[in-house]
């Protein structure tokens, strides 16, 4: 049952097989049993959980179950659920319980699915490795001692260790695409403004999309379906025709040109990964695609660009976390100045701090020409090498992480090393395009590597398509560390 | 490019981050190394560039003026550090 | 060597929209602490700004009003600073691309002090921009805390720059009263100073004639115009105290303190000069479309420069009078009604009746009811404490007053007494001159033989009139008058009494 696809659980639980509270149920023991290990939930909360599944099959006796009716799902614990604690990795909202729905969780809840709990994730978003987490650090299931990327790990873990059906992350700078790919699962993030913001914990504005991961690009598709959809409550949602994103999965690849961006396999990309993702291209010519060379030749400079934008916007967005109004608050302070510092001193790890600092300097008088501006220039000199791409081919392919997942600690101190792991997967979101990642293999000490698919403007449908056809011919989405 | 310890502790200040000197280095060190990761950019010719503040090109949508939310006070108020009469409480504040 | 004053104004007008510039949480003012706050309001993490359409509009329109640019594409920035009254640690507002440009206010100057004459200035408005109100700190809410109310957070302000261009307080003083007119006027703003709802600051400096530029220093959030004159008078005598004695001036944001007429430096906030502006990235662009703008035209009133013009060129009234009439638009309007229902209109008027002769009458009828206005209904809002909004007296009251005075029925002090009644107690201007017996005895035969009668008791006072002791005319006005319990017409009586007097 754990491995079943969502579009089995669902046919399970239309004929009355399993309950939705059984099922629940079943993830949540699994969750008691597992979570010590893999510390990929923040929250769980089983009474909630249960009550929502009881409703779940009132509905689907009532005739009225949608695809997702009934099925449980790890949130996030960036995205605000009313009454749930939603913490956003952080010591700063520790306590906080949300007074409010983030749209997301509003589209699951009106689906019927079942809200399983808030997974654990990098402080604020910060991160590629969930080390940054005030809730500690998540394991990867294929390795305990290595890490499940970030900042969604706690998702990714949670799917790879089957503790959930499905789970929803978010990316910013790769942070659904590199744990999918360092946990051996599919995620994608979809164009910028395809899902609404509302009511998920801002890490940068511009560059935020959330997005589905899940154990196939059939399971993705069925949750953008409900993660989608116009929002007046986000300026930046935009305003599109309702698309089912399973109609075109079982479209045959015959015809379908491949870019394959020369800086993609350049220096720094490990010579496993590089097999994989060359072994996963040959596949897809044997399914009927086409190669053709291409050229991104400013994504060399997408990590220092959005290393100035991200910190730069992130700066302005945590100035909210006062101890004012909600969150930290220090219990000792001599006057309103102190007690500003203190509770952001103490609320805030060491790398939202330090990207915090990043922000605030690079916005401050004197160098804001220099650096945000200059940054937000060559942003458009990277979204303009896509589109020049894209006039070339339909979907362009490339490794998801530089290696497969690395050791608790590996990276020790160095932001830098950190910061070069999402590579090849930060030039998309700064263009705002839509970027996949889904299962190719095993590299060095069998842990699993990522192909990364890179779509065009909306084009989720046709790229969902390219998964699903792969992973019909293949089975490395099935392949479960158990 | 490297950071003075003036810098970051200016900086500390303008973000209302308590740090202690041990910290204030620790973060020189740290920033120090990733400035001179972004100091690529400086090298590329953006003349003539329009900056990109978002993914898409489109304008603002407008909402309609009407009244849309009601009084949640109790439930907001319900998560605040602290509260009287209604009102959030800070230390005093003298302008 | 005479020292030149620059001063320049921000002002900071709530605009009168149902919600907030960036959620629908009502602006009511005056509601319990924090029971306007919401999501968007406090900041909860993860809420995000959505434009209000009115503010937009209204910012559209006092630029049309200006004259000034309209920006077809402006940008929300984000200033950051840390207040508690700021709840995202940063204000929205515009910032290098403000929605409305350069334009101009045309301000008519009435010298505060000697015996200068009014004269008509032109201020350039450097700007106007669109942003968010912060909410208000509750001093000694508790015991040595500060209380934050948030129901003002978020409330669309429209802040005009305007350039130095004024070089007395009187014209600092003009200027605000003529932008906070006109915000009323086109209806973007309730403009109530008490409630905060227009707010000035004055940036002030002082130099030496021919010299640049001085240091300015920044008075913050004055909301009388009395407050305002009072704080640029001492502010400038300060810093002219300060160079004269040697010393420098260094720029500062002050407090003006109306209980002891002094400013003061707040206390300084070193980071205050580093906001780290940057663009919104919750927010795209703000399009201006050309429907919008006809849109704001459309709706745009006659401007009160237009409209004061046009008292001085067609109604031929003097540039106090139109300048006096046209300090709000309900004033303007109701005199306007007025005039229309005194005058023949083009179309009623006898064919016989020329251009001239009309026009002329016309300009009787605007000077007759601007007297009254300017005069007597402004001394009673006065006395009462009313805006003209609530004026008791509706025009087509006034002008059945107004109608009788004209066709000589009600003598001037009549008048007074019919709109004291209509005042008080309401009611139509005939009813009452018939109830109190009003009327003007305008019959020559009836006043003839008044004076008839007063000459004949009178011989001895006659004869010394008639020696040349005219003085005593007026005590033979008095009693006619009396005689006549005050409803001879005044110009008929004063006729024939010179007449027949002269025997």
């Amino acid at each position: 049952m754990i491995n079943f696809s969502l579009k089995q659980l669902s046919k399970q639980l239309a004929a009355k097989k399993i309950s939705s509270v059984e099922l629940t149920q079943l993830y949540l023991d699994r969750i008691a049993a597992h979570n010590p290990v893999y510390n990929a939930y923040i929250t769980v909360d089983a009474k909630t959980s249960l009550a929502q599944a009881v409703a779940a099959d009132a509905l689907i006796a009532s005739g009225g179950a949608q695809a997702l009716t009934g099925i449980p799902i790890a949130q996030k614990d960036i995205f605000c659920a009313k009454g749930w604690r939603t913490t956003c990795g952080s010591k700063m909202l520790g306590d906080f319980i949300a007074p409010y729905d983030a749209h997301v969780i509003e589209q699951f809840n009106k689906a019927g699915a079942v809200n399983l709990g808030k997974t654990n994730m990098d402080e604020f978003a910060m991160g590629s490795s969930n080390e940054t987490s005030y809730f500690g650090p998540v394991r990867n299931p294929w390795n305990q001692n290595a890490v499940p990327g970030g900042s969604s790990g706690g998702a990714a873990s949670a799917v790879a260790a089957r503790l959930c059906a499905a789970a929803t992350g978010t990316d910013t700078g790769g942070s659904i695409r590199q744990p999918a790919a360092l946990c051996g699962i599919t995620g994608i993030k979809p164009t910028y403004g395809t899902v609404s913001r509302y009511g998920m914990i801002a890490f940068a504005s511009s560059l935020d999309q959330a997005g589905p991961m899940a154990k196939s690009a059939e399971d993705c598709a069925l949750m953008l379906n409900v993660m989608t959809g116009f929002d007046c409550r986000d300026s930046t949602s935009l305003q599109r025709e309702v698309e089912d994103y399973t109609r075109h999965l079982n479209q045959p690849l015959s015809g379908l040109r491949i870019g394959l961006p020369v800086e993609f396999f350049a220096e720094g990309l490990s010579d496993d990964v590089a097999a994989r993702v060359q072994e996963a291209i040959a596949q897809y010519q044997k399914l009927g695609a086409t190669v053709v060379d291409i050229s991104l030749p400013n994504s060399k400079l997408a990590v220092p660009v959005y290393y100035v934008l991200a910190p730069a916007e992130a700066s302005s967005n945590l100035s909210r976390f006062d101890g004012v109004r909600y969150g930290h608050r220090a219990a000792e302070y001599t006057d309103l100045a102190d007690m500003y510092e203190k509770s952001r001193a103490e609320g805030f790890g060491a790398e939202v701090k330090r990207r915090i600092m990043m922000g605030t300097y690079v916005l401050s008088h004197g160098y804001y020409d220099a650096y945000y501006l200059q940054a937000q220039k060559i942003r458009r000199l990277i979204a303009q090498d896509f589109a020049d791409a894209f006039k070339l081919c339909d979907v362009i392919m490339g490794p998801t992480s530089p290696s497969t997942a690395f050791n608790l600690g590996e990276k020790g101190d160095d932001p830098v090393q950190m910061y070069l792991s999402d590579i090849y997967t930060i030039a998309v979101n700064l263009a705002g395009l839509p970027g996949m990642s889904i299962p190719c293999g095993f590299g060095h000490n069998n842990m699993p590597t990522g192909l990364q698919i890179i779509g065009n403007y909306f084009d989720e449908a046709r790229m969902l398509n390219v998964a699903h056809q792969y992973q019909l011919a293949t089975d490395w989405h099935s392949r479960a560390p158990l | 490019m490297s950071l003075s310890t003036a810098d970051v502790q200016k900086v500390a200040r303008l973000a209302r981050l308590a740090m202690n000197d041990t910290e204030i280095e620790a973060a020189r060190a740290q920033l120090s190394g990733i400035f001179e990761l972004i100091a690529q950019m400086q090298a590329v010719d953006t003349a003539g560039i329009e900056p990109m503040s978002h993914a898409q090109d489109l304008s603002q949508r407008l909402r309609e003026d009407n009244v849309t939310e009601t009084n949640q006070r109790e439930l907001f108020q319900s998560i605040a550090p602290q509260v009287e009469s209604g009102l959030y409480l800070v230390p005093q504040v003298i302008e | 060597m005479s020292w030149e004053i620059v001063i320049g104004l921000e002002v900071h007008t709530q605009l009168s929209t149902h919600t907030k510039i960036f959620s629908g949480a009502s602006t009511t003012y005056g509601a319990e602490p924090n029971t306007q706050a919401d999501a968007v309001s406090i900041a909860l993490p993860g809420v995000l700004p959505v434009l209000n359409k009115g503010a937009v509009e209204r910012a559209v329109k006092f630029g049309l009003a200006v004259g000034a640019h309209i920006a077809p594409r402006s940008v929300f920035a984000r200033k950051n600073y840390f207040y508690p009254d700021l709840p995202k640690g940063y204000q929205i507002s515009q910032f290098d691309l403000p929605v409305v440009g350069m334009g101009a206010l045309t301000i008519q100057v009435e010298p505060l002090s000697g015996n200068a004459k009014p004269y008509e200035k032109v201020v350039r408005i450097t700007r106007a921009h669109l942003e968010e109100d912060a909410g208000k700190s509750v001093h000694g809410a508790s015991q040595g805390m500060t209380g934050v109310d948030l129901n003002r957070a978020g409330t669309p302000l429209l802040e005009i720059v305007s350039e130095p261009d004024m070089c007395s307080a009187a014209e600092a003083v003009a200027y605000a009263k003529a932008l906070h007119t006109l915000v009323r006027w086109i209806g973007i703003s309730d403009g109530n100073m008490q409630e905060g709802s227009f707010r000035c600051d004055v940036n002030v400096s002082v130099r030496r004639a021919g010299e640049p530029l001085g240091t300015r220093r920044e008075i913050k959030n004055l909301n009388s115009f009395r407050f305002m004159q009072q704080a640029i008078d001492y502010e400038v005598q300060w810093q002219i105290d300060q160079l004269e004695s040697g010393r420098k001036i260094h720029q500062a944001t002050i407090l003006f303190n109306p209980d002891t007429g002094e400013t003061r430096a707040m206390r300084s906030k070193e980071d205050a000069h580093d906001y780290r502006y940057f663009p919104d990235p919750d927010l795209l662009p703000l399009d201006i479309t050309p429907a919008m703008l006809d849109a704001a035209r459309a709706e745009l009133p006659e401007l009160p420069e237009a409209r004061r013009t046009r008292y001085v060129n067609e109604l031929g009234l003097s540039a106090y009078d139109a300048n006096s009439l046209t300090s709000s638009r309900e004033m303007a309007d109701f005199f306007d009604a007025c005039v229309a229902s005194l005058s023949p209109s083009p179309q009623s008027s006898p064919a016989s009746e020329r251009g001239g002769e009309r026009e002329n009458k016309s300009s009787i009828s605007a000077k007759l009811c601007a007297n009254w206005l300017i005069g007597e209904l402004s001394a009673q809002l006065n006395r009462d404490g009313l805006e003209m909004a609530k004026c008791p007296v509706s025009h087509q009251q006034m002008s059945g007053m107004l109608s009788r005075i004209a066709d000589n029925t009600l003598s001037n002090s009549g008048g007074k007494e019919v709109f004291r009644t209509l005042w008080a107690e309401g009611g139509e201007a005939d009813a009452i001159i018939e109830a109190k017996g009003l009327k003007q005895v305008s019959d020559s035969g009836a006043i003839e033989a008044l004076v008839d009668e007063i000459i004949a008791a009178q011989a001895d006072k006659v004869a010394e009139y008639r020696s040349g002791k005219d003085k005593l005319f007026g005590f033979f006005v008095g009693l006619a008058m009396k005689a006549s319990r005050g409803k001879a017409n005044p110009a008929q009586l004063n006729e024939v009494l010179l007449k027949k007097l002269a025997g």
